[in-house]
């Protein structure tokens, strides 16, 4: 047993953290967000430089095959730094689903683009009805000769307005809420039939809904085995989810700080308001569940590449109800804490609480995650 | 970063496996498991075997007859013994009085006390609460005014858990009643029971058991050899027993058995034609408590792998006390829900006697309200939740 990172990792946290207190500082990141892209590919480009983009990507392909525990680490900087560009979407998820779909032709052509941090590809897999059911996909593809046809709609697809290249999730057979019968296609926005409508979510980041109508891809767009791609989805949310849980943790920590901060040095009554011991005690419950938090990050981190799929999965819906109680706590009451003030725009942690609550409804919520707890618990 | 045990670690699990598998009396382990009442006879009969294997006090440095284990060899055994039903360790003698024994105590007195605790033959009660002096236990009034070669102690002490079989007590007593501050005038003392003058008068809880104690002092002749270390430096060496009452505070092991037995319980028992467990809001809430416990297990490992680096255990393990203690009272909470009306029988003289038979309904369910009402307590000893979370904003948040 043992919680200590490798001076690779430790090495691989402080060079991010650097960077980003150096280059991510509230008014810069402010400065991005009035931007009308609303992120930075400068910034993009220099967090590929500091080879986060190749983090997730396999050695043979370019990457460094680093894992998740790296993963883990380069997120809680992210998170505390609340960074818009897409490393979740395009460094993470789209590299593991990738990797997992074991087709040598299109890792090949992707995933060096990817490492390099030249190609953003997302994966476009949520739809209005799954709610974090991963088989639920209701949009269809069906063969046409040498061709498939796609039909359906992805929901708030983070990042999907600036995407280089969608990786496609589609029902090719079977029902909506099975596990057989999804497949994966490469699709270029701007393919005929195809409609994105990109929109701003409410913790500055950026998303699109993908409509498609009748629009025809070669057969050579799938990537895997048709049917088969249920494994490699949910393989590549666990590596995604896990990383969401240390985005949480390190924003967590970033609104502990804050707010122990401001209430050292807000004066009310003659005095800080940190000496009033409702306070204190609120503040004790904010620690206390940060460092719960942390535990089930960590947990995820290790867990979320183990064989034994029952443990595998426990440990992560464990883990993402752990994180979103803990998130909704730590920052409805660091809003609190922060009266007036925590309300603007204007402070850290309004958008700190922002992208926190969002996380918790990202990839299934705590209700959601109790409910898979109990379904793999009682079955395994 | 990895959870898992090294190869010896894993062999020292199996080691512990196969001793509790042959060395833990059945009989015991059943009212463990069960939830029934372990007597001090039980207590006795277990400490000695353990003495027996050389086992008789992991935490101890081997110097003194303990085992020198690390803390996670510590951990593994007490998770081991948790699971196979072996009592909790009483801690007032092994846990609590024996480590100031060994850091301030003298040779002639680690000689004299340290044996008896291994070995079980002595039984050891606390006398640190008074009816005046409870979170703010330094302005406790039990007086030990000097006499020659002794204390002549007069006072109350309270909330003595087990006092009625203890051979001996260290107490608290003030010394210096007009020291500048009042954790000046304060020094430790261990009293023999036998001596004249004390009276143990029994505190019954509301679940009708007796495992708390008043005990008055009065006149009691108490050697001046009997007290540790410096007259009127008792504080110090209370606050270094506060400290080492928290090895094992998270309770982790007894609450995974617990968590298995609020199971078993709700797959007896039926809602709506089916085994309770199935039932989404009460699946829920069991699930609510199972996460809580992984997650407390992890912050658990944290604490006891940065106390093997020598970091010395801090002001962390209140988190541990208040997720433990929650934990603890949630789960003796559901056993109750899960038998609903069953939970009601209660009799009183079976209680008294020691244990609670069951009267009606499943044999399991005679003891979960009792329990649930007795776990209230855990919030409140130890350190109350709200002191500790007063350690937390202080010792940590610096506030």
């Amino acid at each position: 047993m043992d919680f200590n990172f490798t001076e690779e990792q430790q090495l691989l946290a402080d060079t991010v953290r650097r960077f980003v207190r150096d280059n991510y500082t509230f008014e810069q990141r402010r400065e991005i967000l009035e931007t009308s892209a609303g992120w930075s590919r400068e910034t993009w480009n220099e967090l590929a430089g500091l080879g986060l983009t190749a983090l997730n990507v396999p050695e043979e392909h370019g990457g460094l095959n680093a894992g998740p525990v790296d993963t883990m680490l380069v997120m809680n900087v992210l998170g505390e730094g609340l960074v818009l560009e897409p490393f979740l979407a395009a460094a993470v998820l789209a590299p593991a689903l990738i990797t997992r779909l074991d087709d040598p032709k299109a890792a090949g052509a992707l995933l060096p683009s990817i490492a390099a941090g030249e190609k953003i590809v997302v994966v476009a897999h949520q739809e209005p009805q799954s709610r974090g059911e991963l088989a639920n996909v209701a949009t269809r593809a069906q063969t046409s000769g040498d061709s498939y046809v796609i039909d359906g709609l992805k929901s708030v697809i983070t990042h999907g307005g600036i995407a280089d290249e969608f990786l496609v999730t589609a029902r090719s057979s079977g029902k909506p809420a099975d596990a057989d019968g999804i497949s994966v296609f490469r699709i270029a926005p701007g393919t005929a039939g195809m409609h994105v409508k990109s929109f701003r979510t409410i913790d500055g980041q950026q998303a699109a809904d993908i409509e498609f109508k009748g629009v025809k891809v070669p057969a050579s767009a799938l990537v895997g085995a048709a049917d088969k791609a249920f494994g490699a989805i949910e393989g590549a949310h666990e590596i995604a989810l896990s990383a969401i849980c240390a985005e949480a943790v390190g924003i967590m920590e970033a609104i502990n700080a804050a707010t122990l901060d401001y209430t050292k040095n807000r004066k009310q009554f003659g005095q800080p308001i940190g000496k009033f011991q409702a306070l204190q005690h609120r503040m004790a419950d904010m620690f206390i569940q940060a460092e719960q938090a942390k535990s089930m990050s960590y947990l995820a981190a290790i867990r979320c590449v183990e064989d034994d799929a029952t443990e595998r999965r426990r440990s992560l819906s464990a883990a993402k109800v752990v994180i979103g109680q803990a998130g909704r706590y730590i920052g409805q009451n660091a809003i609190q804490l922060h009266g007036g003030m925590g309300m603007t725009d204007e402070l850290m942690v309004s958008h700190h609480f922002k992208r926190l609550t969002l996380i918790d409804l990202t990839f299934g919520d705590a209700d959601f995650h109790t409910q898979q707890f109990i379904r793999v618990t009682q079955a395994g | 970063m990895d959870l898992n045990y090294t190869p010896e670690e894993c062999a020292f699990r199996d080691e512990v496996r196969t001793f509790l598998r042959e060395q833990l009396p059945a009989d015991i382990a059943g009212k463990v498991k069960n939830g029934h009442a372990v007597q001090a006879a039980d207590y006795r009969r277990w400490q000695g075997i353990l003495y027996e294997k050389g086992w008789g006090s992991p935490s101890w440095p081997k110097q003194f007859g303990g085992t020198g284990w690390d803390p996670v060899q510590l951990h593994i055994y007490d998770e081991e013994a948790a699971a196979a039903g072996a009592p909790r360790t009483i801690p007032f003698g092994l846990k609590m009085v024996a480590p100031v024994i060994m850091a301030f105590g003298n040779a002639g007195q680690q000689q004299k006390y340290l044996p008896g605790i291994l070995s079980g033959k002595d039984w050891w009660c606390q006398g640190y609460s008074e009816p005046g002096a409870g979170s703010d236990l330094a302005s406790l009034k039990t007086r030990a005014e000097r006499d020659g070669d002794h204390y002549i102690v007069n006072g109350q002490k309270t909330w003595n858990t087990l006092g009625q079989y203890a051979d001996w007590i260290f107490c608290l007593v003030r010394t210096d009643p007009n020291a500048p501050k009042q954790q000046m005038g304060i020094s430790f003392l261990l009293i023999d029971m036998k001596s004249p003058g004390i009276t143990v008068r029994p505190i019954i809880t509301m679940d009708g058991a007796h495992e708390v104690n008043e005990v008055w002092f009065e006149n009691v002749k108490v050697p001046v050899e009997n007290r540790i270390g410096e007259e009127n430096k008792g504080w110090t060496y209370a606050k270094f027993l506060l400290g080492h009452e928290r090895t094992n505070i998270a309770g982790v092991g007894a609450s995974k058995r617990e968590l298995g037995r609020l199971k078993r319980i709700a797959t007896s028992e039926m809602k709506n034609g089916k085994p309770l467990i199935q039932d989404p809001l009460f699946a829920a809430r069991i699930a609510q408590v199972e996460i809580d416990l992984m997650a407390l297990e992890i912050t658990n490992l944290r604490a006891l792998s940065a106390e093997s680096e020598k970091k010395a255990p801090g002001p962390e393990a209140s988190i541990l006390k208040i997720k433990g203690t929650e934990i603890q009272q949630t789960l003796s909470e559901l056993m109750m829900y899960a038998v609903g009306p069953y939970a009601f029988p209660f009799e009183r003289a079976s209680r008294e006697e020691g244990d609670l038979k069951s009267v009606a309904g499943p044999e399991y369910a005679a003891s979960l309200a009792a329990t649930y009402f007795s776990m209230r307590k855990t919030s409140i000893y130890g350190g109350s939740n709200e002191i500790q979370r007063n350690i937390i904003s202080q010792m940590i948040l610096g506030l």
